[in-house]
């Protein structure tokens, strides 16, 4: 049946899904440019092949409630609100920026956007976001979180742990596996034994589903299944993306041990031309307002730039201003 | 013939090199140290020598990795655990403290480990990839803690590291890694758990300082030297246990104290060495114990930020020229 992976995505939530996706491909372009001429200092991680997930799970939220994305998830942040402006000039340490030049990369949060600011320990956030659930759950909230790990992250204590108390509490929770076939060099068979990392939500007590983490609208209905389940009480449920990781770990890995042919095939999947070419075949958008599109976003983010460039670092003694709330 | 130099890395590789060679108990374990070398290329050839048994790669799970280590090393092994940024040992901290560190004391079974951390700042890497993290573990009993600041030392201390009986944290300083160069250390170099080194003779007041910190109080000692001050440096290597009998003998000879460290300052080394020279040299002292660490701040990432955070040649100096006209 031709409307298989289109159930329940109408054309406006498929617009809108593909608007953030290329978003955040330009957006990550950009970045990689800015970090070989040097103006990204320290690290920079990207998140390219992973849009759908990040922008596909984080759309099926309502306001109020709350993600912790990965260090890939520049596009869930995306959808949460956050600007291009605001992103860059997170990204480049400016005291405009989110975490005031304290913190690097999109380590952002914002409770007014439901942004966890994440830590660089992999699986501690998505914890937190359990915690936010506790809390809706206490306070006969109407709101749902969501963490999000990639598959190496899952063999930290803390991704345990927190399925299975969010699941003794019922609590209105879900976690999105970013299955990207990598942790930095470490593939699937040195990270878990099992078959599929959505397996280990038998043994929670939860439902748990492996999908294909390249279609968007696959992802953005699995997951809303899951938050409508878990708003009207049903508890948490376990959702693994299958994706492929398209860059190096970070721009300075060259990725030396991911064979080519993996790379390749991967690479015609990419999950912002998939989506595409399905708009396109349905009538649903053509190349020339998708070109205008890229061209009112590629111009968004070249104002971004421009500005946060210009934008001045925090003065060093403000180093000590903020480390306890008033 | 001219003398081979290595930089402060290869000189960690070259010891793990040497010492796995010397004892076939002796096994390196932690994430992407295998086929890939880790983050900073340390294990590098490691793999095609001792093959998967011994050098091996984990999932990511700190608190497994250290874990499974205290374990190991109950049944004869040698274990040398990566972290792979010092910032990670967090997830291990229950192993570490209250584990490794007790066994001995409670039931007379010694636990010889080593955790290999990668630690310190300046290189705008936010605050989750330069942290300086010895403290937290400087107050539990039962632990070694080393932090070598040249070449030699990194060679010498990690050999040692590795055949001392008890669990011993070796704070790698990655400021270090590529910047630290010398001639290669010849194979019986070890240097002796709880030895400082007197990296400069003199006689108006003593730096106490170690890791990254003894190069910019030898630059600051060198600065002073042209206006007419002799400065004693003092690198400890050891931090727990640390060298008493030969601070307290400089204490005494150059009546002024400065400590200088990477890491914060509340709570510190230098907090412990001060308190010590009060109680046991106070009369020799002509001036009060001064102390440049890092300001109280999680480490910052933004430039203007980190440099105002972490001491420097001239704070270091600033600091001297006030002890000494005291
Ligand atoms: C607790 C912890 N250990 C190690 C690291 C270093 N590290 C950063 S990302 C990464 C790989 C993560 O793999 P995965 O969870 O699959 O996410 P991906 O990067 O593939 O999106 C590692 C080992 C870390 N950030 N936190
Ligand atoms: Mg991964």
């Amino acid at each position: 049946m031709a409307a298989k992976t289109t159930v329940g995505v109408p054309r406006e939530t498929a617009l809108a899904l593909y608007e953030k996706m290329l978003l955040t491909r330009l957006f990550e372009h950009r970045l990689d440019l800015m970090y070989k001429g040097g103006d990204i200092l320290g690290g920079m991680l990207l998140g390219t092949g992973n849009e759908a997930v990040s922008v596909g799970a984080t759309s099926t939220l309502s306001k109020g409630d709350i993600i912790a994305p990965t260090h890939r998830g520049i596009g869930a942040h995306f959808v949460k609100g956050e600007t291009p402006r605001g992103m860059m000039l997170q990204i480049l340490g400016r005291a405009e920026g989110g975490t005031r030049g304290r913190d690097n990369t999109q380590h952002q949060g914002s409770m007014e956007l439901g942004v966890i600011g994440m830590i660089s320990h992999l699986g501690a956030t998505p914890t937190t976001a359990a915690g936010c659930a506790l809390a809706f759950k206490i306070k006969k909230q109407n709101n749902v979180a969501m963490g999000f790990t990639g598959d190496g992250a899952t063999s930290l204590g803390d991704f345990h742990e927190t399925l299975n108390m969010a699941s003794v509490m019922k609590l209105p929770f879900i976690m999105i596996i970013e299955n990207n076939q990598w942790a930095y060099s470490t593939p699937p068979s040195k990270q878990y034994a099992c078959a599929k990392l959505a397996d280990r939500a038998t043994s929670y007590g939860m439902p748990g589903f492996t999908i294909d983490g390249t279609d968007v609208e696959l992802v953005y209905t699995t997951v809303r299944h899951a938050v409508d389940r878990a708003r009207s009480g049903g508890g948490p449920t376990l959702i693994e993306t299958i994706t492929m990781r398209l860059r190096g770990h970070s721009a300075a890995d060259g990725a030396p041990y991911v064979p080519k042919e993996m790379l390749e095939e991967w690479s015609k999947k990419h999950p912002v031309d998939l989506h595409k070419a399905k708009l396109i075949e349905r009538g649903w958008l053509t190349e020339a307002e998708s070109a205008a599109l890229e061209d009112r976003i590629t111009a968004e983010i070249e104002e971004a730039v421009e500005y946060a460039k210009r934008a001045p670092y925090p003065e060093g003694p403000t180093l000590l201003e903020g480390v306890y709330a008033d | 013939m001219a003398e081979q130099l290595i930089t402060y890395v290869d000189a960690i590789r070259q010891a793990l090199l040497e010492e796995m060679r010397r004892d076939e108990n002796v096994f390196c374990m932690g994430e992407d140290i295998g086929a890939f070398g880790g983050a900073f290329k340390i294990t590098k050839g490691l793999l095609e020598e001792f093959g998967e048994d011994r050098v091996i790669d984990s999932p990511i799970c700190e608190n497994a990795i250290i874990g499974l280590a205290v374990g190991a090393s109950l049944c004869g092994m040698r274990p040398v655990v990566e972290m792979q940024f010092a910032d990670f040992v967090s997830n291990g901290f229950n192993q570490i403290v209250n584990n490794a560190a007790t066994t001995y004391y409670r039931w007379r079974q010694p636990v010889p480990m080593v955790i290999r951390l990668p630690s310190g700042g300046g290189l705008s890497a936010g605050p989750w990839h330069s942290q300086n993290n010895e403290a937290w573990f400087f107050h539990v009993p039962g632990l070694k803690i080393v932090a070598p600041s040249t070449t030699a030392d990194a060679h010498g201390l990690l050999k040692s590291a590795i055949r001392d009986n008890n669990p011993v944290l070796y704070f790698e300083n990655k400021y270090l890694y590529r910047r630290e160069k010398d001639a290669l250390p010849p194979e019986d170099n070890i240097v002796e758990i709880g030895k400082a080194r007197i990296a400069r003779e003199g006689s108006d007041a003593t730096v106490v300082t170690y890791a990254s910190m003894v190069q910019r109080s030898l630059e600051a000692a060198e600065l002073l030297e042209k206006e007419g001050l002799e400065i004693e440096v003092i690198d400890l290597r050891s931090l727990l246990p640390w060298d008493r009998q030969s601070v307290l003998a400089s204490a005494k000879k150059t009546s002024r104290i400065l400590m200088v460290h990477e890491a914060t300052k509340t709570g510190g080394i230098g907090a412990e060495i001060a308190a010590s020279i009060a109680e046991e040299a106070f009369e020799y002292l002509d001036a009060p114990l001064r102390r440049v660490c890092s300001h109280d701040t999680p480490v910052p990432y933004a430039p203007p930020l980190e440099e105002f955070f972490m001491p420097s040649t001239e704070k270091i100096a600033d600091a001297l020229r006030s002890l000494c006209s005291y």
